[in-house]
């Protein structure tokens, strides 16, 4: 395998008394869509968040291409334009127009002109169906819709890796499959992802790696055949047994 | 014969109102209507009024509100982003301001710094409007602070990982995410704040102004003073009326409006 995007070591992360992470060791390479599945509270989102510094961690590193991101001389603003994040509740900005949404982080951030962010915007705006709706504010879209805005405005930054935190939770039921389609296709076209989620036939059918955490450990990972198929852990069995289930 | 319960209630009712009418029939009969008018409004005096009552108190009034309004909002936000800041003395300083000009009467802090100070210093105001709107701020900043850091903390949390997600620093965040949206959701109460910032004006009227800088109250109790009749204030009064109804109108409609959209 070549040269990890993302290389977390010995993390922990502590609310108060509450140890959330206990010693997470995780790598994700180039191309690499990794799938973290787990029983809520078991630390998932906290590790994802972690990745991009939205948690500090209580210890361990994070590492993310060049950027060691728990070394307090870090430039963490730099950082983070390359990992792009999209949230369970899509945090699009409301006060702006979709264009805005995707434009302003590449002007302010980046550095762009106008022009520039501009053209980038309606390609990945063409890239997730929603051409259309440029001139739109965010409440006047779906769940759905909403949801791959925010994947494009995320794509804008042109991120090497990108972490999806739940990304399909808050949604309809109807409206999964077109966000699930948006992330396919990043997969297929090579992104580096890490997708927290609890859609098992995603894991199953585009992960090419299954991490299944349970009391902020790593209880299992590999193939998703063999996490989600043949389980060797007990806890795996009982929390897939339990999500099938209904 | 015993009433039903709902038979005594409106018995009820109907004495309030028989009772509310004959004091309103009595008030009526037994004022001296004309001595009363001619104390109150007599319509040379008004007339006698205009234009300077609109040219130059009106003005000043003016001038005093938008000043303290501007200030008192650049230091508001100021002391709202200290609030809400993580560095420890940033909040303390804000949190203490805040509570001092909030506890003082205004009229306290405008004579303390408009009259006080220069007089036990020998300091002199080098602008006699600022005399009046340097207090004004100082005290309007306080309330508004408050207001600013609600506004703010409305503002969902995810909007800041958002951008900050996007790699903006934390001002960057602040000034391009989150307080416009929070200028949109304390628009309401800063105007209604407005409205306060004009009636407070007048009493910018307790300070030596001189003649240029009369404001609307202090007019008024000039012609008073003047003619022994209290039409000047009453006209004054109207002229208040005339710059804050439309603007506790507005607060109205924008409040109609926000809960029609949250239907």
């Amino acid at each position: 395998m070549n040269e990890p995007v993302v290389r977390i070591s010995g993390l922990h992360k502590r609310f108060g008394d509450n140890h959330v992470l206990r010693g997470i060791d995780l790598e994700v390479s180039r191309g690499e869509v990794v799938c973290i599945i787990g029983p809520s509270g078991s630390g998932k989102s906290t590790l994802l968040r972690c990745v991009n510094m939205l948690e500090t961690p209580t210890g361990g590193t994070v590492r993310v291409l060049e950027h060691e991101l728990t070394d307090p001389d870090c430039d963490i603003d730099r950082a983070r334009t390359r990992i792009g994040m999209v949230f369970q509740s899509f945090n699009l900005f409301p006060h702006m127009s979709v264009l805005d949404n995707i434009c302003v982080a590449q002007r302010k951030v980046l550095g762009r002109s106008a022009e520039d962010s501009a053209a980038r915007a309606r390609q990945l705006l063409a890239r997730v169906g929603l051409s259309e709706k440029e001139a739109a504010y965010p409440a006047q879209l779906s769940g759905g819709q909403q949801q791959r805005v925010a994947i494009a405005r995320a794509l804008a930054m042109d991120p090497a890796v990108m972490l999806f935190d739940e990304a399909t939770s808050a949604l309809d039921p109807e409206l999964v499959g077109e966000v699930l389609g948006v992330m396919r296709a990043l997969a297929d076209e090579g992104m580096t992802m890490l997708v927290v989620t609890h859609e098992m036939g995603f894991a199953a059918n585009v992960g090419s790696r299954v991490v299944f955490m349970d009391g902020g450990v790593v209880v299992e990972s590999g193939p998703p055949a063999e996490v989600l198929g043949n389980p060797r852990e007990e806890r795996t069995r009982r929390f897939l047994a339990s999500v099938r289930n209904h | 014969m015993a009433l039903t319960r709902r038979q005594r209630a409106r018995a009820f009712r109907y004495g309030v109102y028989a009772t509310s009418v004959a004091a309103v029939v009595a008030v009526a009969l037994f004022v001296d209507w004309g001595k009363l008018s001619g104390a109150l409004f007599q319509w040379d005096l008004v007339t006698e009024q205009f234009p300077e009552i609109l040219t130059r108190a009106a003005r000043n009034t003016l001038i005093f509100t938008v000043f303290g309004f501007i200030g008192g909002l650049g230091m508001g936000l100021l002391f709202a982003l200290m609030r809400l800041s993580s560095v420890r003395p940033y909040r303390w300083f804000a949190a203490t301001y805040i509570e001092i000009f909030r506890g003082i009467p205004l009229l306290v802090t405008l004579l303390l710094l408009g009259f006080g100070i220069p007089i036990a210093t020998g300091w002199r105001w080098p602008n006699p409007y600022l005399q009046g709107v340097v207090p004004l701020s100082l005290v309007a900043s306080a309330y508004m602070a408050e207001t600013i850091r609600a506004g703010i903390e409305a503002v969902p949390r995810g909007q800041m990982e958002a951008a900050r997600s996007l790699g903006m620093g934390y001002p960057r965040a602040m000034a391009t995410i989150i307080i416009p949206q929070a200028f949109r959701i304390i628009v309401p109460p800063l105007t209604n704040e407005l409205v306060l910032l004009i009636k407070d004006t007048s009493l910018i009227s307790v300070l030596g102004v001189t003649d240029a800088t009369k404001d609307l109250a202090r007019f008024g109790r000039d012609g008073v003073n003047s003619s022994a009749n209290a039409t000047p204030l009453i006209v004054a009064g109207l002229v208040y009326l005339a710059m804050t109804l439309p603007l506790t109108q507005l607060v109205a409609w924008m409040e109609r409006r926000t809960k029609a959209a949250s239907r």
